[in-house]
Order: C-alpha cells, then sequence, then structure tokens
C-alpha cells in the first residue's frame, strides 16, 4: 500500500516536480520514496512496506530496464501468479507481489489485469512501446487521478499531488457539486476538480504519442430476471459462500508486518474478525469507534464480539465536538464535499490502528453491496409492496420496521409514510426506482445553491446522467439486482471506499483490506437469487447461514444498523469551533459564491438551535461547510483573488 | 381570517423550511413533500408550530397528508380546529 505520481511527455525539470508529487501524498508511504525518470516519462513513489519489506522498493525496473512499475496497494494472490510464472521459467529478483505484475505485463501486455486478484492502482512505463499503462482495480479500492497540462499528462493517487505541478490548481467543478449534492458522490470520471478526473474502477487506459485510450477489464453483472437461477439449493450456496469467503480473508492476512481488523459490532466485520482470528494463532487485534450518543453506538456488541474471540480490542471514543476538531482534515483527506459527517470517526480509527503500531486492518465493507444489507434494498421492496395497493392504510406501517432508529420517521401516520417513500406513485419501470427517495431526499439541499451556481448547472439532471451510465443489460435485471448495482457501482467507489476508506485510512497510512470485495465472491454473489440474499425484510440471509457458527447468537440475528455518526449537531454547543463560524459566516459563503448567503445563516441557526434536525437539513450543513473548506484548503488561491480585489 | 392564517404559515414555512427564499413560489395549493419543501422531521416541527401559534391540541389523526401537505390544507385545518363548527 502507497502511493504515487508520474508524467508521460518531455519536461525539463521532472525530478523536482515528481519530489513535489510525492511529498504530497507522504502520508500515504511513509517508510520509503523513489523516483524514476525517463526522457519521456517520469514515476514517483512513496511507499508503505508490507510485502517484501526488504526488497520491494519502487519505482520497480525489470530486468531488462524497460519496464518501471509504480505500484499501490496489494495483489492477494500474487504467490499463486509468481508460481505460474516461475513455472514458465521466468525468474524472480524480489519477493514482492510488485514484481509479479511487471512479469505479468511483460507476459500479456495490459491484459495482465484480468488475473489480479487485489485492490490496486498502478502505472507501467513501456520504454520498449513508449507508453505508460494505468490501471485500477475492480471494485475501486484505490484511487487514480489524471489531468493534462502543457502537453504532459500527469496522474497520482491523489488530487493533492497533481496540484503540485506548475500550472494546475483547483476549481471547483459545478456538475461535480451537484451531482454530490443529489447522488452523494460525483459520477466517476468527474472530481470535484474542475479538469481532474479519475479512472474508472475496472478500467485500464494506455497513454501514448497518439494519445489517450481507456477501456474496462471487467464488468459487474448480474443475470436476467427471466433466466433460471443459477443457484436452487440454499445449503450448497451458503457452502460455496464460506469457502469463497475464507479463502478470500486467508489471501488478504498476506503480509509480512502483523494483520488487525475493524470490529463495529455489526454481521459483516464480526464475520471477517472471527475467519481472520481463526488465521491468526498469535491472536487478532482488532480496533472500533465508540460514541457517546446512544443512537449511534455499538460498543456492547463491539465488546462481546471481542470477548467471544479473545482478541486484543482497541477502541476510540468519538466525543461531542470530536468530529468537528478533525473535520477540516477530514476535508484535506477526502479531497471533496461530504453530505455526512461519517468519515471522520474512521478517521480517528486509522490513527489508533497507527499508533497501536499496525498499518493493515481487515474490514467487513462490502458486505452490503454484494449480499443486500442496506435499507434501501429492503426500502424498495416495501415501496413496491405499497404500490401494489395504493391507498392501503396497514402496508406502509412496514416502513417502520425499516427505521427504527429515525424517531421522526417512527412517529408518522401511515398516509405519511407512503407519501414520504413515494409508495404507490413511482412508475414501477423506473431505472432508479430504489434510489429515488434518497435522491430526492438529498437533492431536497440544493435549495441552498446560490443564483450563480443555478444559472451556471441550467436543467443539469444528475440523475438522468446516471441513468445514462447504466448498462444496457440492466433493465433486464431483477429490481433488487438493479438496486445492488447503483450501491456497488457508484456509491461503494464514489463514497464508501474513498471519503469513507482509502482517504481515512491512508491518512494515518494504514491499508484497508475488504474479503467481501474479492471479485470470485463478487461475481458468486451476483448470480445468486435475490431471495437468497433479501429474504422478506431479513437481509444478507445467506450470508447469515453460511457464517452462524462463527458468531454469538446476538450478532448473527443483529439487523443492520447502518453505520452513521452525529451531523450538524457535532458543530455546535460547547466548544464550538471558530473556523466552522468563519466558513459560515454571510461573508465568507457570499465570497465563494457556491451557496444562498443569507440561507446558510438561517441553517447554521436552526442547527445551532435545534440539534435534531432532519435529514435535509443536517445533510445541508455538513455538504455546505465541507464545500467551504473544500476551497478554503484546495482553492485558496480563488479566495485570495477575491480578497485583493 | 383565512388569509392571516395563511400569511402566518406561509411565513413559517418560507422561514424554516425554506430558509428565507422569497424568490421560491410557494403556490398555495403546491404539495410540501412532492416539492421537497417538508421531511419526516419537518412535519413534527411543523405540527409543533400549529399547536403553539395557534392553540390547536393536534391527535395522531390529525396528521395526515390531508391536513398538511399545502398552505392551504394547513390554513382550512387550522381554520376548522380554531372555530369549532356548531349544530
Amino acid at each position: 500500500m502507497c502511493g504515487f505520481g508520474g508524467y508521460f511527455g518531455s519536461i525539463r525539470d521532472g525530478r523536482a516536480i515528481l519530489e513535489s508529487m510525492t511529498a504530497a501524498i507522504a502520508h500515504r508511504g511513509p517508510d520509503e520514496q523513489g523516483i524514476f525518470t525517463a526522457p519521456e516519462a517520469g514515476l514517483g513513489h512513496v511507499r508503505l512496506s508490507i510485502v517484501g519489506l526488504g526488497d520491494g522498493q519502487q519505482p520497480m525496473s525489470d530486468a531488462s530496464g524497460e519496464l518501471t512499475i509504480a505500484f499501490n496497494g496489494e495483489i492477494f494472490n500474487y504467490v499463486e501468479l509468481r508460481d505460474e510464472l516461475r513455472a514458465k521459467g521466468r525468474r524472480f529478483r524480489t519477493s514482492s507481489d510488485t514484481e509479479v505484475i511487471l512479469h505479468l505485463y511483460d507476459e500479456m501486455g495490459e491484459d495482465c489485469v484480468t488475473l489480479l486478484n487485489g485492490d490496486f492502482a498502478f502505472a507501467i512505463w513501456d520504454a520498449r512501446r513508449r507508453r505508460i499503462m494505468l490501471a485500477r482495480d475492480r471494485m475501486g479500492v484505490r484511487p487514480l487521478f489524471y489531468t493534462a497540462q502543457g502537453g504532459t499528462f500527469y496522474f497520482a493517487s491523489e488530487v493533492k499531488a497533481l496540484l503540485e505541478v506548475p500550472g494546475i490548481s483547483a476549481e471547483i467543478d459545478p456538475i461535480a457539486l451537484d451531482q454530490i449534492f443529489t447522488l452523494w458522490a460525483p459520477i466517476a470520471p468527474r472530481t470535484p476538480f474542475r479538469n481532474i478526473l479519475e479512472l474508472e474502477p475496472a478500467h485500464l487506459m494506455v497513454v501514448d504519442q497518439r494519445g489517450v485510450t481507456t477501456r474496462p477489464y471487467w464488468q459487474l453483472q448480474y443475470p436476467d430476471g427471466d433466466q433460471p437461477p443459477s443457484y436452487v439449493d440454499e445449503r450448497s450456496a451458503a457452502e460455496e459462500l464460506r469457502a469463497l469467503l475464507t479463502d478470500a480473508t486467508r489471501i488478504r492476512m498476506r503480509a509480512d508486518v502483523p494483520v488487525g481488523a475493524y470490529l463495529s459490532g455489526g454481521l459483516d466485520s464480526s464475520i471477517v474478525s472471527a475467519l481472520a482470528a481463526g488465521m491468526t494463532p498469535q491472536g487478532l487485534r482488532t480496533f472500533s469507534v465508540t460514541f457517546d450518543s446512544a443512537e449511534h453506538d455499538e460498543s456492547v456488541f463491539q465488546l462481546e464480539m471481542a470477548a467471544a474471540l479473545g482478541t486484543q480490542h482497541s477502541a476510540i471514543a468519538c466525543r461531542t465536538g470530536d468530529i468537528a476538531k478533525v473535520f477540516p482534515d477530514v476535508i484535506r483527506f477526502t479531497e471533496r464535499p461530504i453530505i455526512r459527517t461519517a468519515p471522520a470517526p474512521l478517521f480517528q480509527l486509522s490513527g489508533l490502528v497507527r499508533e497501536a503500531g499496525l498499518k493493515v486492518v481487515l474490514t467487513g465493507e462490502g458486505a452490503d453491496e454484494v449480499f443486500a444489507g442496506y435499507d434501501i434494498f429492503k426500502e424498495a421492496r416495501v415501496r413496491r409492496f405499497c404500490g401494489r395497493q395504493p391507498g392501503s392504510r396497514i402496508r406502509p406501517h412496514l416502513f417502520r420496521k425499516l427505521y427504527p432508529y429515525l424517531p421522526g420517521l417512527n412517529q408518522q401516520s401511515p398516509e405519511y409514510l407512503a407519501a414520504f417513500f413515494g409508495a404507490g406513485d413511482e412508475p414501477l419501470d423506473d431505472p432508479l426506482f430504489s434510489h429515488r427517495p434518497r435522491l430526492k431526499g438529498t437533492a431536497a439541499t440544493k435549495l441552498f445553491f446560490s443564483g450563480d451556481l443555478r444559472a451556471e448547472l441550467k436543467d443539469y439532471d444528475a440523475a438522468a446522467e446516471l441513468i445514462g451510465r447504466l448498462p444496457q443489460d440492466f433493465r433486464r435485471w431483477h429490481p433488487l439486482h438493479q438496486a445492488q448495482y447503483l450501491e456497488s457501482r457508484f456509491l461503494l467507489p464514489g463514497y464508501i471506499l474513498s471519503s469513507q476508506g482509502d482517504r481515512m485510512a491512508m491518512a494515518h497510512g494504514v491499508e484497508g483490506r475488504f474479503p467481501f470485495l474479492d471479485h470470485r465472491l463478487v461475481e458468486f454473489a451476483a448470480k445468486l437469487p435475490p431471495e437468497m440474499k433479501l429474504k422478506g425484510l431479513t437481509e444478507k440471509h445467506i450470508l447469515r447461514e453460511a457464517t452462524k457458527d462463527l458468531l454469538p447468537p446476538a450478532i448473527g440475528r443483529r439487523v443492520k444498523q447502518p453505520y452513521r455518526a452525529p451531523d450538524s449537531h457535532s458543530f455546535s454547543g460547547p466548544g464550538e469551533f471558530d473556523y466552522v463560524r468563519g466558513a459560515l459566516s454571510e461573508d465568507a459563503v457570499a465570497e465563494c459564491g457556491l451557496f444562498n448567503a443569507k440561507a446558510v445563516t438561517k441553517l447554521y441557526e436552526k442547527c445551532r438551535s435545534r440539534p435534531a434536525s432532519g435529514f435535509r437539513d443536517n445533510a445541508a450543513f455538513v455538504g455546505i461547510l465541507s464545500t467551504q473548506l473544500w476551497l478554503q484548503t484546495f482553492a485558496g488561491t480563488r479566495i485570495r483573488k477575491a480578497e485583493a480585489a | 381570517m383565512t388569509q392571516a392564517i395563511k400569511e402566518k404559515v406561509k411565513t413559517f414555512i418560507i422561514e424554516n423550511f425554506l430558509f428565507g427564499d422569497t424568490s421560491y413560489d410557494l403556490a398555495d395549493t403546491a404539495s410540501l413533500i412532492e416539492n421537497d419543501i417538508i421531511d419526516s422531521t419537518g412535519v413534527l416541527e411543523l405540527v409543533a408550530f400549529i399547536e403553539e401559534q395557534f392553540g390547536i391540541v393536534m391527535v395522531d389523526a390529525d396528521i395526515v397528508p390531508a391536513n398538511l401537505d399545502s398552505l392551504a390544507r394547513i390554513s382550512a385545518f387550522i381554520e376548522a380546529k380554531a372555530v369549532p363548527v356548531t349544530a
């Protein structure tokens, strides 16, 4: 796990630029730094040493010196791949997974990515063909951004490295902002930085003198809804699942340093911790966040699970005010506005892991996408159920079962519940049917957009763009699979694995590994009949069946409690932070020009006076504050210009 | 009476849910839910406002979109509750 930056093109001061780029992302690789330059290209790398501690320095060249790689991530099946390559007569000079990619590329060219099981982003300079190849893992665990400046192509693990290149500056992309305030994340390849893009998950790119070509090498696919199911016997499906998950965990334990685990107290991280504990004879270390507020805290379950597994458990408390304390740092690392504060406690948690001396943790991330764990899947099912009898007073009561933790919702009449969820009056063949209430509720935050921003956006419709990005087969899939695709293909890489995942962990030089996102498991789960995943309103049914011997009954039966953190409430009360007042002051908001300054002032006052704000107000508050911080952090020149004028 | 109630409710909605955005064309019959003006927490804020400002006690059966989902409906509901019709 590491970070890298580089360029393709002839520039004079390549080494100095690479020094600056790598320095900007030194947090990703505190152990080593390396630079490689050739007449037409350069690579810089910062290393977090995990595999091949003594001989895995990067950028790494092959024996011929013609292929050079900078690599961020892990290839978990590198042992098997190396054995196969050795059998073909290839000789290895190091014990690292990095060298395996070089050999594979030498054998297969860019198609080598199809054999890799891992979380990776890498760049290979191929001096023979005078080209750079870039690739990113299937699910989007590891990041890779790029842009062009002055005829030279630049790329890096984080945008802040690109901003070190002379001539590249940060300016907000209004379309991306609209997407964040509708979909929670920009639609890749777009990023919040105008003219700076990201390589999409499961894509590879070749850059040479002729230009840039990009193509997908893998796609998440589900069976046609009218196809006979691939699996009918639940027991055998559960056995296959268990075997795949065990192997996915086993190969993610590969490291030359100790591997720990996050333990939220929920089903997914408990399963991963249980499997990992069984593979760690010396004892597993587990890590959790606890909250002051009962509605967010899961410490009872964390401690029960840690005790059941006998792990050495550590927890960090996220107290009132802690989120506000770290929030500017959080935005510096997310590099994008966010509408929830949930990344902040994970920023604290990775700090705890690092203090404990660990660099690698397994987590349960991905299980909710792969095995249909999120409430949104159940919500869509209830909405369809209600839609079959519009006007029913009985059916909407089911919505209460979905959100027991939302008091505002649970006090509503059936009529209001049906109205809030659009149950009964929305077209069932809408490709975004499952997500419409969320998109609608989130888009309500755009009420705060300034007149100028609205004028710039004109009639832009983020949901319509999302529909345009769906694969041709999408409409033939079962509704649950459509909803799973939307979560897995967009929100997972765009928010969960990035803002909440890689960026929060790597802020403290910690690598997260996700057994549930092993592509073998993802492909297997996609083929499972919907009712094996969401059985009635029981989420992740087949996963529970496959792992029930691993967990205490109270954990195994737990209903999904979504990971949430206190939102606007975190930023008010005693110890209120000056930076919040400054960023949300009428002058500051007016100066940045993106939001209606007077409306923001009223919102701020409302959130301060009434801590129990609803979703819209909370999301707007966090979204606006994070956008203001983003502007201050990355586009400071724009603000300074405004001051000078 | 109706006009005065309506103005008071409209001011509350503009201040509390539209954050003072007077450019928003809030039609009397526009659905507050469909137009994303109010969410589930907002309904409870609206109920508290009606009870406090108009001295009305709202029972659960009153809290339905038929009574509260537009300016016109809210005004009519308040008027009906505040001035009981006698036989």
